[in-house]
């Protein structure tokens, strides 16, 4: 049996394999991934994301617990959490499982770590990629947590249907996320460790923020206009954790009916083809240059000889003319 | 293209009460350019091979300091040849009498590490483990 027919009878280790194959960007892996893709589109795809240390990881254990004491309906559950790649080593700690392991033991349940590898947009890319492996595998529901907030986490949210924001009090700046322009991408926010101090000035702010954010909000309310709810949670004694599965379950609906999951999947696979193309293209349009050609210009535009927009008219008519 | 990092997995199996020693050598890896799959205190063996599973890795470290190794360690190995990653090489630390040591090695493990073992040498037997083990795979 091939590696994608295995995946596909449910074999957890030939599924963990194929997601290292996939994350190492070999060409094997990228078959496999083609041959299962009829398979996907099933998951629901919720994104976590926040500043560091804000219980990320312990409310995705209790939010995957949560969804997996539902009986016989409890849908299976993949997770899949990112850390950042150290940028001097390359190496890197992932250390979300510490918080999951209520999770341990049950075949409903699939927990896998990576780290973000440094390539600019790469990440993203290479959890896109993880999380179809995952949807054609069979999971109901696949959680992203990734440590917020710059540009990879935005894309990674990108590919999530819901996102979920974390916050949490004493963060020293309770408009952190704000700042960083996550508000923007938030389905549902959370204020977490609500049980410390400050957790009512944090909930202020982030409502606030929220009105700011979503103006439009306001005036077509009871129109197929979604608001993001704030909700308190205290993830170490897994309270709030009903209102965030609730919450999460009523956008997912919300999506459905409004015609906004069409339309936001249209959206991804647009960019992810674009994202490919454009990079297929470069990849094709390098190899076709002369040695040594396209380091000469470089090296131009950096004496300042040559401005970049001229230096990209000139390589492109080079190739036109060869 | 550079090399893709070794994906290795951290454990700290039984009860003993901290893990000083497991993070002083999981941040060594990661210094060293490797992944670092890192689960924490009291680890059961069945955690730690649905772990490796989960997480494909390359290599297994386990830290041990209660004397319970020989109990714990040839499980791990069981269980691993049980769900088909017999090849993952587990390198144990930790307080680990010499006597125990032909054992363990007989038992499977790829290389014992007592206290005092520099960093410089956890890191190279990790590599040269997992090296063995992807080209016997
Ligand atoms: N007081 C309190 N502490 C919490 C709560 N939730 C999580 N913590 C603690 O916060 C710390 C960080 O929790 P994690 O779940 O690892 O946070 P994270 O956001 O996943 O962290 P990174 O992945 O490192 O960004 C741990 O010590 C948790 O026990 C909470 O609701 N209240
Ligand atoms: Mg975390």
């Amino acid at each position: 049996m091939s590696l994608a027919e295995r995946v596909l009878n449910g074999e957890r280790l030939a599924l963990a394999r194929l997601l290292t194959l996939i994350e190492n960007e070999t060409p094997e892996g990228l078959e496999a991934l083609a041959a299962i893709y009829s398979h996907t589109g099933r998951a629901h795809r919720v994104g976590v994301t926040g500043a560091p240390g804000t219980g990320k990881s312990t409310l995705v254990n209790q939010l995957a617990l949560h969804l997996r004491r539902a009986g016989d309906e409890a849908p299976t559950v993949a997770i899949v959490a990112v850390d950042p790649s150290s940028p001097f080593s390359g190496g890197a700690i992932l250390g979300d499982r510490i918080r999951m392991r209520d999770l341990a033991g049950d075949r409903g349940v699939f927990i896998r770590s990576m780290a973000s590898r440094g390539a600019l947009g790469g990440v993203a890319r290479a959890t896109a990629a993880i999380v179809e492996a995952l949807d054609a595998a069979g999971f109901d529901i696949i959680i992203i947590e990734t440590v917020g907030a710059g540009q990879a986490e935005v894309d990674i949210a990108r590919t999530a249907h819901t996102t979920v924001v974390v916050d949490a009090p004493g963060l020293g700046d309770d408009v952190q996320a704000i700042k960083a322009g996550i508000l923007e991408i938030a389905d549902v926010l959370v204020v977490n460790k609500s049980d410390l101090p400050g957790a009512e000035n944090t909930l202020r702010a982030l409502r606030s923020a929220l009105r700011l954010a979503h103006p439009q909000a306001r005036e077509e309310e009871g129109e197929a206009v979604w608001v993001p709810p704030v909700l308190a949670t205290v993830a170490t004694r897994g309270e709030g954790i009903g209102e965030l599965a609730a919450a999460i379950g009523k956008h997912r609906s919300h999506l459905l009916g409004s015609g906004q999951m069409a339309a936001r999947e249209e959206a991804r696979v647009r960019s992810e083809l674009e994202a490919l193309l454009r990079e297929h293209l470069m990849r094709r349009f390098l190899s076709a240059q002369p040695d040594g050609r396209f380091d000469a210009v470089v090296q131009k535009v950096l004496a300042r000889e040559l401005a970049p927009t001229e230096a990209i008219r000139r390589l492109l008519e080079e190739q036109d003319e060869g | 293209m550079p090399e893709k990092p070794l994906r290795v997995l951290i454990a700290k199996p039984g009860l003993d009460g901290h893990d000083r020693g497991a993070k002083v050598i999981a941040r060594a890896l990661r210094d060293a350019g490797m992944e670092v799959i890192y689960t924490g205190l009291r680890q059961t063996p069945e955690m730690i091979a649905e772990a490796a599973l989960q997480e494909d890795v390359d290599a297994i470290g386990l830290s041990i300091l209660s004397g319970a190794h020989m109990a714990l360690v040839p499980r791990v190995l069981e269980l691993l040849r049980a769900q088909g990653q017999g090849h993952v090489p587990v390198l144990v630390g930790g307080i680990i009498p010499d006597e125990d040591v032909p054992a363990l090695k007989a038992a499977g493990v790829a290389g014992v590490f007592g206290p005092g073992t520099s960093t410089e040498a956890i890191i190279k037997a990790f590599r040269e483990a997992s090296r063995a083990a992807a080209e016997g795979a």
